[in-house]
């Protein structure tokens, strides 16, 4: 058998995956918005949504813009990931979409930084439209980075707790009254916990940091906490807010039976998208998680009384108790678009006009993201519907910060976190202090 | 005329030393080097354009600052100490992939030949097995992987229930960091259709005098396996490897899709999935180069890691590709 060819061969199959990244696009961007907004055009736009209901939803909402504006004609793109939208931002050319939206709100900082969604603010000097008087601070904070503001909100996400009332009752709880500090959490979440051989019939909470949305990120919410220092260093080794929820969090582990047990349980669980979600299925009688939960319980056909409350806080932030995580889509500008100005257009109104904002937010059952929609008397809602409303308005609600590398500063602290509960790392404050250090390393790395 | 009747011509032209002749010669090499190049340039144009120019640009790339969006900047060394250095998990996924390319390809090779030995001696219902060994390999990878996740359920899946049932204790497989790679092994193993058909076809070429003369001598069977069978498929054997590791290299797949089933984040508002689940013990080299280059939009570490997994593959193959103590005999 010859051996050249076939070695020849070989290299040229181990290399395949190189070829991928020679081939990588060099896209220019291109600022130049001097395309009449008045004139006949068509758009095209990029959404994520892919539910029927939610497609049908967004399709609604551009007639309402075409009828608006007549002139501009919108090609409605849905199911487009945010690699597909990273993608299509790098390569430009004439199929790719004029105005995108993502809901991945921690790619913001990469998004705006390398010029990926082009800078609103000309365009928004250009309408007076007035950013503080429109939207909440937490949501602008997190469509821009660095002062670059190359995204708009639509429709943010709120996040607090669902619990079980049927359980509460047969634990001899009140319904009524959720707990409002993490400590009388943990003894509600105990007294929810049955046993059922060395697993559970039902577990209060699922604490793991894998048990769905029950994320660093929205721990953190609860603790009044800062990222990134003034000079945009790694807070989380100095700000004692993270060791405290870290060891809070891993307090509660341990008190409903341990990691191990827990993360078995966790195995047995349905998609988190679908209908045998723990909490719909009662394995979990309470959960963190987001608003939009409310439509998943009413579509799963729930059978138990669902309450929902605000997330409990640390016992010595209980002024602050109704505060929660917010995030949601955002929406931008390719900078390659030739037709930045109508593009403008369509951004314009999906986020900042009440009637529009209203209307798609009845229709995905998310949280308005303007002052005025969030006030609008057309907002139709069940009354627990407003406890989320009421955490986006809090004061204290935080979300994540923006950073150059997107969310990877989040996935080090998460991963140091993972491995405490876990028990594989034991020393906290040297965890902290290296993950500070690696978080910073790799901002560095990627400027 | 072939390229053969060359040599001998041009021994003769010194002889015959007239100019003309030698112009003539000159000319009609001329004419063949072009040709020659003319029926690989299809080949040569392919190695250019998929081969050498993304080798280089890679290269290059590898001491630049670059997102996709920007213009490069020269950064030097800064991408090589930072991948080397400063990146955690740079290390596990090197780990990683040198244990799948041994273990992986060790199991997969063994029982793909042991497959096909055994389904050689079959005499009756031969198809039957063929066709029950060579299905799983036309399944498609993700969903095979979805399949052996719900297999490998430590809370729900039969396998796991099957053992407590007996009395032996389950692993956590997908979920357990120290069984995460076997259970990507057991996975591999049962797709060894296509080199079960490989090792057939090379079983079933072996000159049957050989072994009725190794008999005859008295050989046992290990001694007919060691001396007959082996020495005549080790071409194939070498084949298997070589493709195996390469295969290897590149796995992304499988422990992808493994680990965003088995850690439960497949996607949502929630948190970003992290590949490499359960503690980046499913983290391979090429999953780090999509997550640098693709999500955190550092083109210049990713290719550092690149180049990194070609020299490794690069390395493997010249290591089992060697004339003398390499899988493949100097008599080939």
């Amino acid at each position: 058998m010859p051996v050249r060819p076939r070695r020849a061969a070989a290299a040229l199959a181990a290399t395949a995956s190189i070829a991928l990244f020679a081939s990588a696009c060099t896209g220019s961007a291109n600022n130049a918005a001097a395309d009449d907004p008045n004139a006949q055009t068509t758009i095209t736009f990029w959404h994520g949504w892919n539910a029927p209901a939610e497609v049908k939803a967004i399709e609604d909402n551009v007639a309402r813009f075409e009828k608006a504006h007549p002139n501009i004609k919108v090609k409605v793109v849905g199911d487009i990931n945010d690699e597909k939208l990273g993608q299509a931002l790098r390569a430009g050319g004439s199929n790719g979409p004029d105005v995108v939206s993502s809901f991945t709100t921690s790619n913001v900082g990469k998004f705006c930084s390398s010029g990926a969604l082009a800078d609103l603010k000309p365009f928004i000097e250009k309408s007076k439209l007035d950013l503080d008087k429109t939207f909440p601070k937490v949501l602008q904070e997190y469509t821009q980075f660095e002062g670059r503001r190359c995204s708009l909100p639509l429709l943010s996400d709120a996040y607090g707790l669902y619990y079980n009332k049927d359980a509460f009752r047969k634990a001899g709880l009140d319904p009524e009254a959720p707990p409002k500090t993490w400590s009388q959490f943990t003894q509600v979440a105990k007294k929810l916990t049955k046993a059922k051989g060395d697993s559970y019939e039902q577990l209060g909470f699922m604490p793991n940091y894998l048990g769905y949305e029950t994320v660093v990120e929205h721990y953190m919410s609860q603790w009044d906490h800062t990222y990134f220092t003034e000079d945009g260093k790694s807070n989380v080794a100095k700000d004692p807010a993270f060791a405290e929820m870290m060891t809070y969090q891993k307090s509660l582990v341990d008190s409903l039976g341990g990691f191990e047990k827990l993360d078995k349980y966790r195995t047995a669980f349905g998609d988190e998208w679908g209908a045998k979600h723990p909490f719909q299925t009662g394995q979990v009688a309470m959960q963190l998680d987001g608003e939009w939960r409310l439509n998943f319980i009413k579509n799963a056909g729930v059978k138990f009384d669902v309450g929902v409350a605000p997330l409990p806080v640390a016992d010595d932030e209980i002024a602050e108790y109704g505060k929660g995580y917010l995030s949601g889509t955002i929406m931008g500008i390719a900078p390659q678009s030739k037709k930045q100005n109508a593009a403008w257009e369509l951004v314009k109104y999906m986020t900042t006009d009440t009637d529009a904002v209203v209307s798609f937010a009845n229709a995905i059952g998310n949280v308005p993201s303007t002052f005025e929609a969030l006030k609008s008397p057309n907002l139709k809602f069940d009354d627990r519907f407003k406890v989320f409303l009421d955490i986006a308005k809090h004061p204290e609600s935080t979300t994540m910060d923006n950073a150059v590398n997107g969310p990877a500063y989040q996935e080090t602290l998460s991963s140091l976190a993972h491995k405490y509960e876990s028990g594989q790392v034991t020393d906290l404050k040297k965890g902290l202090a290296d993950a500070a250090a690696q978080i910073d390393r790799d901002i560095a790395a990627a400027k | 005329m072939s390229t053969d009747t060359l040599p001998a011509k041009a021994a003769a032209a010194p002889a015959a030393a007239s100019p003309e002749a030698r112009n003539t010669l000159r000319s009609k090499r001329r004419r063949n080097a072009l040709r020659t190049a003319l029926f690989m340039s299809p080949w040569l144009i392919g190695f250019g354009f998929f081969f050498a120019y993304p080798l280089v640009s890679t290269l290059y790339f590898s001491f630049m600052r670059y997102d996709g969006l920007n213009p490069p900047t020269w950064r030097g060394l800064e991408n090589w100490t930072y991948v080397f250095s400063d990146l955690p998990k740079f290390w596990p996924a090197m780990q990683n992939t040198l244990w799948l390319a041994v273990v992986m390809v060790t199991c997969r090779v063994v029982f793909g030949l042991g497959v096909g030995m055994l389904i050689t001696k079959i005499k009756t219902g031969a198809g039957i097995f063929r066709t029950l060994f060579y299905l799983p390999y036309l399944a498609p990878p993700v969903a095979a992987t979805l399949a052996f996740v719900f297999l490998l359920n430590p809370g729900t899946g039969p396998v796991n229930s099957f053992l407590e049932a007996v009395g032996i204790p389950a692993p956590s497989w997908f979920n357990d960091a120290d069984w995460a790679k076997p259970a990507l092994t057991v996975l591999a193993v049962w797709g060894i259709g296509d080199l079960m058909v490989i090792f057939m076809a090379a079983l079933l070429d072996v000159p049957k005098e050989q072994y009725e003369a190794a008999e005859l001598d008295g050989a046992s069977p290990w001694q007919r396996f060691r001396y007959v069978t082996l020495p005549n498929i080790s071409p194939i054997v070498l084949f298997a490897v070589v493709t195996g590791i390469i295969g290897a290299m590149q796995y992304y797949t499988q422990p992808i899709v493994a680990s965003k089933v088995a850690s439960g984040v497949m996607g949502g508002s929630g948190a970003p999935f992290q590949p490499g689940y359960p503690d980046d013990s499913t983290l391979t080299l090429p999953q780090l180069i999509y997550s640098l280059g693709f999500s955190q939009f550092n083109y210049g570490a990713a290719c550092v890691v690149a180049l990194v997994l070609f020299a490794l593959s690069m390395a493997f193959t010249a290591l089992l590709m060697r004339r003398r103590g390499g899988l493949i005999g100097s008599g080939d």
